[in-house]
């Protein structure tokens, strides 16, 4: 009785409410009554800043050294037959591409292990580990370059790819079994006991049962480790030395340091840079606002 | 299938010692060895070596320096402090900017209109996007015979030959557009995840409670966005100061150590300078300065205060 009464008294005016009916209405919640232009205005103005940019590039790609046109026609593939070749983009995209994938299946692996161990157990060191996790993300990756030279050095993994692949996973980690623990604490542990209870020892019960369910989230954190270490520059560009060992951005950086820049192939060589990473955009783009929002935000 | 899932009665296992006491240390054992490996030992690497005068171009001076470095950085040093002043001005102009303008874009994707979908794809692309290749993209926008302000002075705006990049006067604002052109989108994510999360009903209630937009926003949205938008600037406030990939190269650090921040100079003073030694200590400093910062901020901002 007085809970309805009670309700009905945040809501004195029930005609005056939406009717029920409209569940179109009822999802779009915060946009009631915002006209279209107010939308679509600041909406274009900022795709015009996002666009812009990218659209630039493609044109200086594609036109013909020399050319002015704002349009890039006729189009050419010189500036890419140029970067591939003789600047050896062939060479830094495959070093990028080995990178990126290894540090992709490092971090993934290793962050869904710890990940389960901090959704699913109360373990004494646990609070430990969590707070190490959050701390790290305050150390400076780009301070650390001295030492972790001196490691590798020490290690004799300096000009090879694996120092890069283990630097950037390591600095990848702890956001990334943040994410999975959040992933994983969505999944109801009932899942998994109900596995037990067929038969199932821990290993095949995760697999079978958690893992199917935590796709979208392993895609998501698997993407960010390799997008990050697709980008990273720095690390790639301390520890490698010789030229067939190096990744993109640092091919990049060369071109732009160069002392008459060639503009269209620096261009094109951006074209190359970005192909990888706007594909796997694509892909997990409808994952990324819920990814977060499961993992990160909510913790 | 939830159904049956929900019916059985629970099995409640417990961790009764053996292997299940050790496994969860088992987990994260690769975790703990790679960050002790890689990030606790160069920490404490960095911490020995800031004591020290480590040169290697000068091998016979090295040896225990006690405080000396430090007393150079705080003392004899004006470069720090001016790299110092950069970096605080370059991370509170980035994260403000950020914030307001993701705040901004985050509101208006969550609106439904037709093409959403498209227009979140597009606005949150250069998110993926990396600093030397931002630092291509805009370098050709800002280039002063081919860029964009060459066209902007054939339809008679501003003048031919302007290179935003080597202005003393204009450089930290071309930086400052190019970092935010793909800093936004990632606080607009962050943003958008949570706004998403607000219940709906608020929202109803409010409006049929006479409450406006405005009112709802400062309301409703705002105090429910704290905790995100508090962590979410103080992660990005960290990552923009220790991020050296785009002005390294979009600027080099110049004009004239303009626009070199903190982290800039360390990787200028030990991997270019040999000096490592000194370098370490003013990686020391960068530190304490930067948990020192964080912690305040979030005293100040009382995290997670109200809703515990």
């Amino acid at each position: 009785m007085t809970a309805a009464l009670a309700e009905q008294g945040t809501r004195p005016a029930p005609a005056a409410a939406p009717p029920p009916t409209a569940r179109g209405k009822r999802r779009r919640g915060l946009d009631q009554g915002v006209p279209r232009w107010q939308i679509y205005l600041p909406l274009c103005l900022y795709l015009l800043f996002t666009l812009v940019p990218f659209y630039w590039m493609l044109l200086f790609a594609l036109r013909p050294a020399g050319s002015n046109a704002l349009v890039p026609w006729p189009i050419t593939g010189e500036h890419f037959q140029k970067v591939w070749n003789e600047r050896s983009f062939g060479i830094f995209f495959q070093n990028s591409m080995i990178v990126g994938v290894a540090s992709l299946v490092m971090t993934t692996a290793v962050a869904l292990a710890g990940g389960y161990a901090l959704a699913r157990f109360d373990f004494r060191l646990k609070k430990g580990f969590m707070l190490a996790l959050l701390a790290s993300q305050f150390i400076p990756g780009a301070l650390m370059l001295v030492p972790l030279f001196e490691i590798f050095k020490n290690l004799q993994m300096i000009n090879s790819l694996g120092s890069v692949v283990i630097a950037e996973t390591v600095f990848q980690l702890p956001l990334s079994i943040i994410l999975i623990s959040g992933f994983i604490k969505n999944v109801p542990v009932s899942l998994e006991e109900q596995a037990w209870v067929d038969g199932c020892g821990r290993f095949r019960a995760f697999c079978a049962v958690v893992l199917p369910l935590l796709r979208p989230g392993l895609i998501a954190v698997g993407s960010f480790a390799f997008v990050h270490s697709w980008n990273h520059f720095l690390f790639a560009l301390m520890f490698l030395s010789s030229q067939d060992k190096q990744t993109i951005p640092v091919g990049l950086n060369t071109l732009i340091g160069a002392d008459s820049v060639d503009l269209g192939a620096l261009a094109a060589g951006g074209v190359i840079a970005a192909v990888p990473v706007v594909i796997v955009f694509a892909f997990i783009q409808k994952w990324l606002i819920t990814g977060f929002s499961a993992g990160a935000v909510k913790g | 299938m939830a159904d049956a899932v929900a019916k059985p009665p629970r099995v409640t296992r417990r961790r009764t010692g053996g292997p299940a006491r050790r496994l969860p240390y088992l987990l994260i054992a690769p975790t703990g060895l790679l960050m002790l490996g890689f990030i606790a030992y160069p920490m404490l690497s960095v911490l020995y070596y800031s004591l020290r005068n480590y040169n290697v171009t000068k091998p016979w001076r090295n040896g225990y320096a006690g405080f000396g470095n430090f007393t150079r950085i705080l003392t004899d040093d004006p470069q720090f402090w001016d790299t110092l002043v950069f970096s605080g001005k370059w991370v509170v102009t980035e994260v403000l900017l950020q914030l307001l303008l993701g705040l901004a874009l985050a509101l208006l994707v969550h609106q439904t209109f037709l093409g959403r979908g498209l227009a979140r794809a597009l606005v949150f692309s250069p998110w993926a996007v990396s600093g030397v290749l931002t630092t291509t993209i805009w370098m050709l926008l800002y280039n002063p015979s081919t860029g964009i302000s060459r066209y902007l002075a054939d339809a008679g705006i501003g003048t031919y030959g302007t290179s935003v990049l080597s202005d003393t006067g204009t450089v930290f604002w071309a930086a400052v557009v190019a970092e935010l052109w793909r800093g936004v989108p990632f606080f607009a994510i962050l943003i958008l995840a949570d706004l998403q999360s607000i219940p709906q009903d608020l929202y109803e209630a409010a409006s049929v409670d006479g409450a406006g937009r405005a009112r709802r926003f400062f309301h409703i949205t705002l105090p429910h966005l704290k905790d995100a938008i508090i962590l979410s600037t103080l992660l990005r406030g960290v990552w923009e100061f220790n991020n050296v990939d785009l002005l390294y190269t979009l600027t080099g650090g110049g004009p004239a150590g303009q626009t070199t921040t903190l982290p800039l100079y360390v990787a200028n003073t030990g991997i270019n300078g040999h000096d490592f030694g000194y370098a370490s200590a003013l990686t020391t400093v960068a530190f304490v300065i930067l948990l020192f910062c964080s912690i305040l901020y979030l005293r100040l901002s009382k995290f997670g205060g109200e809703t515990k």
